[in-house]
């Protein structure tokens, strides 16, 4: 049970009327790399979105259940404050086109007015950028503008991004889905890495990338929760028949 | 037809400047910082108009853009969807559309013993009408300008640039000020030199309510609350009996000049939209 980072209890989503997670049951382990599939519309970037509550922030968006977090209920606590503690990287890389590269790592500083000295900010930097495996591309063009990087490397500003804010846990919204191969696998790679430190969640609907990277996958259908496994078992065993169906093709 | 427009245009300049060759030959470069207009001693100056003109629309600008970009702020991001925001937005395209004399009237009946009462308790001659009144209905008028663009810009920035820095932790009011600002700058910017275009070349509500004096007052809060006048109001009220050429010509070259400084003042808030939208 310690070991338990985020565990959802009951919790639904809607846009207005339309109900598009439903009553999801979930725990997952600190140190893990959860993967999330399942077809276009099914829920799992809802849920995710739910997690750190962004869902929230389109209109007409409500949930309903707990989420919680190190066993605490996040529907409780500051959204300001839950979405700083918990990082997250899109579908799209989106570094700020008006700053740095530098500033765009420190941009969760920056935006919450947080004071930071000049050496920490160093710091900070070199550390978070490191960990996305950035450090060694840009160390000699820190304060050019973040959008004249290649897509792969931005992506990797992003997540650089969300680990200066030092979160425990880092959510990833199909993370690759506008990338080439090759970002992608520079991508790929560093979940390898991340996992020591931080627990994460990636969202993806390529079934190969989520067998590659996760150690349990959860598949999402028609909003519910079909099936939490280990992502082995579960590629080459699932216990249920709409996982069978999904794995092997039979509707995506 | 576009052709045709161009040339009505062009033809516009040439006859501008040569109603003005008159005035330009008999009175020089001089013209434009001569302080003295005294059409019976044939003696013209154009600096309390150039003056007047800038004042006002300055003015209008300073009062006009806080309130401008707190629509912008409010109808681009806070309320950008619903029958309240499309109610809202309407209406302030409404203000652009309501004719300027009706502004006239609303500044002599409504503005003019408000800014009376304000002068008398500043202890300055309460005119009532002068160029801060004339600013005030300027203000009013060119909200739309800088509003309108405002919402249309702030409504485009991407979402997902917004989405990072929410996921970030960041507040409505950190988002506004560090993603929307920074990514609209040079579009609020020109939304505000368009507003300026406009206030330039106001007319009929700036001569019902700018006082009419051709003389500039010496004392500078009788520049800003005594009577003035602008090149805009100065060529209505005198044209009709300018009875000689060179007064005439005079009274063009103040138009010429008005045309120079609103072209150029729209060419380059075209520009720089052109080059916002293009990225």
């Amino acid at each position: 049970m310690e070991n338990t980072i985020v565990k959802a209890e009951n919790y639904n989503s809607y846009f207005g009327d339309n109900h598009v997670v439903k009553d999801v049951n979930i725990s997952i382990n600190k140190n893990e790399v959860i993967a999330v599939m399942g077809p276009s519309g099914c829920g799992k970037t809802t849920f995710l979105r739910g997690i750190n509550r962004m869902h929230e922030l389109i209109p007409g968006a409500t949930s309903k259940g707990k989420i919680l977090l190190d066993g605490e209920n996040v529907y409780d606590m500051n959204a300001i404050y839950v979405r700083a503690k918990i990082g997250m990287v899109f579908q799209r890389p989106n570094p700020f086109p008006n700053l740095s590269i530098y500033e765009n790592v420190i941009a969760g500083y920056l935006l919450n007015g947080i004071k930071v000295s000049k050496a920490d900010k160093d710091v900070i930097v070199e550390r978070s950028l490191t960990s996305a495996a950035l450090w060694k591309e840009v160390k000699d063009s820190l304060h050019k503008k973040g959008t004249f990087l290649s897509g792969g490397q931005q992506q990797r500003l992003c997540i650089a991004r969300a680990i200066a804010m030092q979160p425990e846990l880092i959510l990833f919204d199909e993370p690759t889905s506008a990338l080439d191969p090759i970002s992608t696998s520079s991508v790929e790679a560093l979940f390898h890495e991340l996992k020591a430190n931080y627990t994460l969640i990636i969202v993806t609907h390529n079934m190969q990338q989520a067998a590659r990277v996760s150690d349990r996958t959860a598949f999402f259908y028609m909003g519910e929760l079909v099936e939490f496994d280990d992502t082995k078992q579960m590629f080459t065993n699932p216990a249920d028949q709409r996982t069978q169906n999904y794995i092997t093709g039979r509707f995506s | 037809m576009s052709v045709l427009l161009l040339l009505i245009i062009l033809g516009v300049l040439t006859t501008l400047i040569m109603e003005s060759m008159p005035s330009i030959k008999s009175l020089g470069i001089g013209y434009l910082w001569g302080k003295v207009w005294d059409p019976v001693q044939n003696i013209y100056g154009a600096y309390p108009f150039l003056i007047g003109t800038l004042l006002t629309s300055f003015i209008a600008l300073i009062i006009s853009v806080p309130f401008s970009f707190a629509i912008a702020i409010y109808l681009g991001e806070y309320n950008p969807k619903g029958w309240l925001s499309d109610l809202l937005k309407n209406t302030v395209e409404l203000i652009a559309a309501v004719p300027s004399i009706i502004y006239g009237f609303w500044g002599l009946f409504v503005l003019v013993p408000l800014v009376r009462t304000l002068e008398m308790k500043l202890n300055i001659l309460p005119y009532g009408v002068g160029v801060f009144t004339a600013s005030i209905v300027l203000a009013v008028m060119i909200i739309p300008y800088g509003a309108s663009l405002g919402i249309t810009l702030i409504r485009m920035v991407p979402s997902p640039l917004k989405e990072g820095a929410y996921a970030l932790g960041a507040t409505r009011w950190e988002v506004i000020r560090s993603v929307i600002m920074p990514y609209t700058r040079s579009g609020l910017f020109a939304g505000v030199l368009l507003s300026l275009g406009r206030a330039l070349g106001e007319t009929m509500a700036v001569t019902m309510l700018i006082g009419n004096t051709t003389a500039l007052a010496s004392v500078f809060k009788d520049v800003i609350f005594g009577p003035g006048n602008t090149m805009a109001s100065v060529i209505a009220n005198e044209f009709a009996e300018a009875d000689h050429t060179l007064y005439v010509s005079a009274l063009i070259e103040l138009g010429l000049v008005l045309f120079f400084v609103t072209v150029v003042i729209n060419l380059i808030g075209k520009r720089i939209i052109t080059r916002f939208t293009n990225n």
